[in-house]
């Protein structure tokens, strides 16, 4: 529903419970409160409105990746190019 | 001095000690030293002629500062002409209390800056007013500029793209809008992120001199690549179609953008060129822009349309009209 | 090695676009009837619109533009309390960005602003537990908006507060639930909707299973998609699937961060501080049950509408406005008639033309080519 976007946990504040994420190069501290689970370095989390909602699942999300590069592989060439 | 008190703006004995120890100082001149009520100033034939005031707060971020902005913004919007910026004022509204070593920064910032055009300051003004008639410090500069290259810069208008010209920006868009946002508290970002301000003289002058002869020049300012493109469509009745994934935009910009749901075509810049000119000129003319920054990039063409709209192009196939940016730039969230 | 650019560049490919719509445009040749399809959140809309999705798809796919968008669903009287709070001595109101924008029947929050009121939007909600310990001797109210995505946050929120004893920070509550507007689409019939684009972020608090009641009664097709223009197209590749071979089921497109069951711990905080409203009024919907929340008695010493005497007569929109249409899915933006006239983003007369998850608002900045 609302707007949230992928960033990376770059550092961890345990003492209040936030990490600093970086979105392509800009960082901001946000609150580990909805989380059950703590955070590790390197993680991919998903953002909304100052707080980290949850974490990306990477094995999913590389499946999906995966599954793309081979349906492109398997299309006529012709059915991809711009129209 | 500390701090601006408002006998420095009184006309006795404290502003003149201001203005010699900061402002002569740092801008000094043999025209603005005679010190007369106006400066004479030794120019012939058609002149441009610009003004521009600076509000920004922060005063001071990441590439810059008002100071630097002041004598940019009024040195560019010549420049954008083909005009080599000679002659400036400066006009100072100082809010009483204002840090004197911020003051002094900020002139030192503005000096460094006029070197890059060689255009000088040769008149001003200083007003001091009571706390909390004006946010900290406002600056006016005004402009002069004569044509060296009149026959390159003769045809520059917003009236004159044609169809066929090639779009050009000069580097990756948006630093400025995203840095001033960034720097705002509200947001709590960090980020390795600098303005864009800069003066464009030395670039708008290589290219007269290497014989481009552009249709038009801007700096995108407020209002971003988006305002720019469609101010030219509208008063030269054309369109322009745009292909999104020429148009360079840093990560942090990009970053930002995804963040908060902007667009890195709404937001600012001062110191990235829009050109339009002629399509032959384009492969040359990047070449030179190039040596300034790598990311000088053709990023769309001009069209004969009915509907003087600027088109955007996507990777995939699908299209959209590019339009003016609308009301405060608010974050989007829910 | 999975990097940040591929979560967002590897989700708008464009071969893998033009490969997902050439799919689609082939097998919806066997669909049995056209594919009427709500994407209920505002968000997708805006994605569908910005990325010319539905530019790539055949006649037979069509959108139809959903209630969910937190601003665009909110009645003006909800609106005009918002400005009544403001405009009380000694009181700051937080809100999140877009809300400064909506038109209540005698203007916005912004043009309140101007008039000297203390009105502050904020992106994070945790600013308003900031501005309350800055300004001790002010009443601080957080006019708390969103579906499920932002109710946690809102909790979150209290529970900062609550934990710091921060006494002088009150809540007006609008948060609002997805699947009685769902139910309410559908109880309606007009909109002949016979497919669902489940909500991104909503469904990664919520799980993704609140939505099997919708396949059950309904017996559609509810695909619970990511954001990016290859999610909602991969998304509608497995609907069109469903169609084709006559099932309807529960499917997650957005299996890298949707579950079945959701964050726990974001349910767990809402339960603690929130109830359902046995009503709620929704522009467009009408009142729906359930469909809505409000604070628990225990906190009722925070809950601004008990504390303040607020004006809860309902008010209509303009004559002229049909977002109420649009709301429900039977009329498209740019066959209102003000569309792009009387209402514009700068000028708004209904609240789905200025929020940024309006329908209107996609349709004048994206479909302007069309």
């Amino acid at each position: 529903m609302c707007l949230s976007i992928p960033s990376q946990v770059v550092q961890l504040h345990p003492e209040d419970n936030c990490v600093t994420v970086d979105t392509l190069g800009v960082q901001r501290r946000v609150s580990c409160m909805l989380l059950e689970d703590p955070l590790q370095v390197g993680d991919y989390v998903l953002l909304h409105i100052g707080f980290v909602m949850s974490k990306i699942d990477e094995e999913e999300a590389q499946a999906s990746l995966e599954s793309f590069r081979q349906m492109v592989a398997l299309m006529p060439k012709q059915d991809i190019l711009p129209c | 001095m500390r701090e601006i008190q408002l006998s420095h703006g009184g006309g006795g004995v404290e502003m003149n000690q201001l203005i010699n120890q900061l402002f002569f100082r740092h801008f000094g001149n043999e025209i603005l030293l005679r010190g007369e009520d106006a400066a004479l100033l030794p120019v012939s034939g058609p002149v441009a002629f610009t003004t521009d005031s600076f509000t920004v707060s922060p005063l001071f971020f990441e590439g810059g500062d008002i100071g630097k902005l002041a004598i940019a913004g009024t040195v560019n919007d010549l420049a954008m002409m083909g005009a080599k910026p000679e002659y400036l004022s400066c006009s100072f509204i100082i809010e009483e209390g204002f840090p004197y070593a911020d003051l002094a920064r900020i002139v030192e910032s503005m000096a460094a800056e006029l070197a890059k055009s060689g255009a000088r300051i040769v008149c001003g003004d200083t007003k001091v007013v009571p706390k909390g008639a004006a946010d900290k410090l406002f600056i006016n500069t005004s402009g002069v500029g004569t044509f060296p290259l009149p026959e390159q810069s003769r045809g520059i208008s917003v009236r004159n793209l044609k169809a066929g010209d090639a779009i050009l920006v000069s580097r990756d868009i948006g630093s400025h809008g995203a840095c001033i946002l960034m720097a705002r508290d509200a947001l709590q970002l960090g980020s390795d992120l600098k303005s864009d301000c800069t003066t464009l003289w030395p670039q708008v002058e290589a290219l007269l001199k290497a014989g481009i002869t552009p249709h038009a020049l801007r700096d995108a300012t407020r209002g971003g690549l988006a305002a720019v493109l469609n101010e030219w469509s509208s008063a030269s009745g054309v369109a322009i179609e745009l292909e999104e994934s020429a148009i360079p935009v840093c990560d942090p910009v990009r970053g930002l953008c995804e963040l908060y749901g902007f667009e890195p075509h709404d937001l600012a810049n001062e110191g990235t060129m829009v050109l339009a000119l002629p399509a032959e000129q384009a492969q040359d003319a990047l070449g030179i822009l190039r040596q300034f920054n790598p990311a000088a990039s053709q990023i769309g063409v001009v069209l004969a349309s009915e509907r003087h709209k600027v088109i955007l192009n996507n990777p995939w196939g699908s299209r959209r009209y590019l339009e003016l940016p609308q009301g405060e730039l608010l974050p989007r969230i829910c | 090695m999975l990097t940040l650019n591929d979560l967002f560049q590897g989700f708008r490919q464009p071969e893998v676009i033009r490969a997902l719509a050439a799919q689609i445009t082939e097998l919806a040749k066997d669909l049995p009837e056209p594919l009427r399809v709500m994407e209920v959140c505002g968000g997708h809309t805006h994605t569908i619109m910005k990325y010319g999705l539905h530019q790539l798809l055949p006649a037979s796919i069509e959108f139809v533009h959903g209630p969910g968008c937190p601003v665009c669903i909110m009645p003006k009287e909800r609106i005009d309390q918002a400005i009544e709070l403001a405009s009380q001595p000694n009181v700051i109101l937080v809100t999140l960005g877009d809300m400064i924008r909506v038109p209540g029947s005698k203007g916005t929050l912004a043009q309140q602003r101007a008039k000297g009121n203390d009105i502050r939007p904020v992106y994070d909600p945790l600013d308003a537990l900031r501005i309350a310990r800055e300004n001790p001797e002010k009443t601080v109210v957080f006019f708390a908006i969103g579906f499920e995505t932002s109710t946690p946050m809102t909790a979150a929120l209290l529970a900062a507060a609550e934990a710091e004893g921060i006494e002088n920070l009150l809540f007006h509550i609008n948060h609002v639930l997805v699947p009685p507007a769902i139910h309410a689409v559908m109880a309606d019939g007009v909109a002949k909707v016979n497919a669902f684009i489940g909500p991104s972020h909503v469904s990664v608090i919520t799980g993704a299973d609140i939505y099997l009641p919708i396949v059950d009664r309904y017996q559609v097709p509810v695909v619970v998609s990511g954001f990016e223009p290859v999610d909602v197209m991969e998304a509608l590749l497995m609907m069109v699937r469903q169609k084709v071979e006559g099932r309807y089921a529960l499917e997650v497109q957005y299996s890298r961060a949707v579950t079945a069951s959701g964050n726990k711990a974001a349910q767990r905080l809402v339960e603690r501080f929130f109830e359902t409203r046995e009503h709620f009024r929704w522009r467009g919907l009408g009142d729906i049950n359930a469909s809505a929340l409000r604070l628990r008695d225990a906190f009722a010493k925070r809950d601004a509408e008990r504390h303040f005497a607020l004006n809860q007569t309902p008010i209509d929109d303009h004559k002229a406005c049909q977002c109420a249409d649009i709301l429900r899915g039977l009329a498209k933006p740019n066959q209102c008639k003000v569309f792009g006239r009387g209402c514009t983003p700068t000028q708004p007369m209904g609240s789905c033309m200025v929020s940024s998850e309006g329908a209107c608002n996609a349709y004048y900045r994206y479909m302007g080519i069309q």
